[in-house]
């Protein structure tokens, strides 16, 4: 098959598909910190944070998803924070799964807080 | 495609390479095998970060985290610790010199920060062998833009307007030339890159090609377009394996991908490169000389005029630039002449790279806004001078350049203000010294390279420097004579104004900056026979300091020709007509009382 870029429109589309090449080291994008300390990773946080790469891969975001250890609030765990630039940072609790999906799809997605699972807030 | 969590970018430039960069590649794949985390994690080569004194270099993104000095078994501990617990691995972050603080962000290090980089916008960031990655940071964007968009006669305009100079040394208007080779009429003309670099010291070009070879590749493609050429060749000396190697992946990933060769992104246009290898000579980066290497004849210069742009490569109009000046095009055209022509001074728009080196700190590359100043490069962005010793002078320029002394350490750095101090801007080396260094000393080891290297056409050049490097040598071993510096000044213009290229023309450079501001060391060391910087060994005698000596009398004890007269409660002297230099005395004294000069 012949990979020829034949104008630069095909340019600009190739250069759009392949973001996620680079992405991971764009500092301005949103960013998902996941807390891994011991605790967390007990209550689950692994699989949260699997599931938010999936889902986040699934829907073609630019997300940077990080790491930190406990939070502090381990009855909450997993916990997860999400900074969206220019806006409040926002503490999640008892992130499953389930919920990771729903915040990517609500929060990082559509700008809309999943109120229930919200912990804390921090303004800008 | 998938998307990996992080990327663990590992610098894979010559430097990182030869501390071992490899095996801390095959480390950090092992291991995110083993733990399962290789579809979370992705390990990337990219070229030099400019920071080589560190490497090998690791920078774990999102976060940015600059990991350096890595040894094999810290990569167990930074996946343990980092990718898997999200905790720094405080140990092998960066720690800058005089401080305890250690640094964690890339883009928080002093050597970074003051930085701006054109240049050397991808070199650390992208993956040399992937066009792709070119691709999403914008590559070919300006290709396209200026072959769909303007004419070759806009292009060039463009190009002056940027003010843009060329890197290899000279500075001369980079659009200026691209417009004589475009005036010139005929059914062949070349682009060609000048890829030698041959200053000691100096590997800016190599790391541009090493780390972002399709800048160049576009670059020259906006060039061929602009000045109506239809192929080009890239000259690049032998020694530099891995840009070769880098560059060739990309030729092919470019041909792929339609961005060379024929019907140039479907619009018709059509451009070949060719790679030529040199032999490394420092003479074939003069550029007719180099033509002449291409041609398959003896790396010769020739007399100009006839210029490159009339008469070049098999007597075709060509247009010559250094790699710096092609990394620095498709900015240009990707965010406007404006933008461009806004940074640096007045006469010199952009940015230039530096090689720092010497006895400096933070050796390695610096990319630095035009007419940024001599101290701000040494110690904003050098951290300054190794173990705290006085800054002395500062080389320029390599071989061709000049040496300027502590009194104009606040010089802007720009083509314009190095040449009225007697240095030249050169490919960009600069050699950091101090008090140790002897500056008659210098200046012979520059010469003695330049002599070396004249291709011995011409004669003031060939016998000149020839001449020049004698008196230099005697001066330096302790012979030197009444009217040795009339002389060396005296040869030095001559050769100057009468030799066939730049090599001739520039190599008196470093002896008449030495003489201009470091006269008084020549005549310490031709009347007094004494090298005050200790570092001729010919002329080095030990002499005592006398608020330091504590007569002790160990020194005296220890002298192997009884040089040294001293009494207890009487400071101590050394005779210099009896001292051998042998440099007991210095060891035995416990106060450091005992100095050469
Ligand atoms: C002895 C000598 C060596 C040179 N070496 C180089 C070199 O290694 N790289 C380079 O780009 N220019 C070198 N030059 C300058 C080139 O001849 C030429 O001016 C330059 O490549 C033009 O490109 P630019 O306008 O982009 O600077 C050298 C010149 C002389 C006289
Ligand atoms: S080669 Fe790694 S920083 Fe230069
Ligand atoms: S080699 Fe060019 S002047 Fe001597």
């Amino acid at each position: 098959m012949s990979k020829k870029i034949n104008s630069l429109e095909d340019l600009r589309k190739l250069r759009a598909e392949k973001e996620k090449l680079t992405s991971p080291r764009e500092g301005d994008n949103i960013q998902v910190i996941v807390g891994m300390g011991t605790c967390g990773i007990a209550a689950g946080a692994r699989d949260a944070m699997l599931a938010l790469l999936d889902e986040i891969n699934k829907k073609n975001l630019k997300v940077n998803v990080t790491q930190t250890g406990c939070i502090g609030m381990c009855e909450k765990e997993p916990l997860i924070d999400v900074i969206v630039p220019g806006k409040s940072r926002i503490t999640y609790g008892n992130v499953t799964a389930d919920v990771a999906k729903n915040i990517v799809s609500q929060h990082l997605a559509n700008g809309q807080i999943v109120q229930q699972n919200v912990v804390g807030k921090i303004e800008e | 495609m998938e998307l990996y969590r992080g990327h663990i970018l590992i610098c894979s430039g010559t430097g990182c390479i030869s501390s071992g960069a490899n095996s801390i590649k095959d480390a950090f794949e092992q291991q995110l095998a083993e733990k399962d985390l290789a579809k979370e994690f992705k390990v990337i080569e990219t070229g030099c970060h400019g920071f080589c004194e560190m490497g090998p270099i690791a920078i774990v993104y999102p976060e940015g985290t600059f990991y350096c000095r890595l040894e094999d078994e810290d990569v167990k501990t930074i996946v343990d610790e980092h990718l898997i617990k999200g905790r720094l691995v405080q140990d092998k972050l960066y720690n800058p010199p005089h401080s305890e603080d250690k640094i964690p962000s890339y883009k928080e290090i002093a050597f970074y920060k003051k930085q701006h980089r054109i240049a050397l916008r991808n070199c650390g960031y992208v993956n040399p062998e992937d066009i792709d990655e070119y691709i999403v940071k914008g590559g070919y964007e300006a290709l396209g833009k200026v072959l769909t968009e303007l004419t070759p006669d806009q292009v060039i305009d463009d190009m002056k307007k940027s003010g843009l100079r060329g890197r290899g040394g000279g500075g001369f208007p980079t659009g200026l030339k691209w417009e004589f080779t475009s005036k010139s009429e005929s059914d062949k003309k070349y682009m060609i890159c000048n890829a030698d670099e041959g200053d000691p010291g100096a590997f800016m070009d190599r790391s541009i090609l090493e780390g972002d070879p399709h800048s160049i590749i576009e670059g020259m493609v906006i060039g061929g377009y602009a000045t109506g050429a239809d192929e080009g060749y890239i000259y690049i000396r032998a020694e530099y394996p891995l840009a070769i190697n880098r560059l060739k992946t990309a030729l092919d990933q470019a041909r792929e991908y339609g961005m060379l060769g024929e019907n140039i992104l479907g619009t018709g246009f059509n451009f070949e490169l060719h790679i030529k290898e040199g032999a490394g000579a420092f003479v074939c980066g003069e550029e007719t000389a180099l033509m002449h290497s291409i041609e398959g004849k003896r790396g010769m210069p020739r007399p100009r005029p006839p210029f490159p742009a009339v008469k070049g490569l098999w007597e075709k109009p060509s247009n010559i630039n250094n790699v710096e000046t092609f990394a620095n095009v498709p900015v240009i055209f990707e965010k406007g002449a404006d933008w461009f022509a806004s940074l640096g001074t007045e006469k010199s728009k952009g940015t230039k790279v530096f090689a720092l080196t010497g006895k400096i700190n933070n050796t390695g590359l610096a990319e630095v806004p035009m007419g940024i100043t001599v101290r701000e490069i040494i110690y904003d962005i050098g951290g300054g001078i190794t173990d705290n010793k006085k800054f002395k002078a500062v080389q320029i320029g390599g071989p061709s350049g000049g040496c300027l002394p502590e009194n104009l350490i606040d010089l802007p750095v720009d083509y314009d203000s190095l040449i009225e101090a007697g240095a030249m801007m050169g490919s960009g080396g600069l050699v950091v010294m101090d008090e140790d260094t002897c500056m008659v000393d210098l200046a012979r080891f520059f010469l003695n390279f330049t002599q070396d290297e004249s291709c011995g056409k011409c004669t003031p050049c060939r016998e000149g420097t020839k001449r020049m490097l004698e008196i230099l040598e005697r001066i330096v071993d302790g012979e030197g004579r009444k009217g040795d510096i009339e002389l060396l000044e005296e040869l030095g213009e001559t050769i100057k104004t009468t030799s066939l290229c730049g090599l001739g023309q520039t190599a008196p450079n470093p002896v008449l900056s030495t003489l201009k501001y470091f006269r008084d060391e020549y005549e310490a060391h031709i009347n007094d026979e004494r090298c005050p910087a200790g570092a001729c060994s010919a002329l080095a005698k030990y002499v005592i300091d006398q608020d330091l000596c504590k007569k002790c009398t160990l020194c005296t004890k220890v002298c192997p020709v009884s040089a040294i007269e001293g009494k207890p409660k009487e400071v101590h002297k050394i005779d210099p007509e009896v001292c051998t230099a042998c440099g007991v005395c210095v060891e035995k004294c416990k106060f450091d009382a005992i100095k050469k000069g």
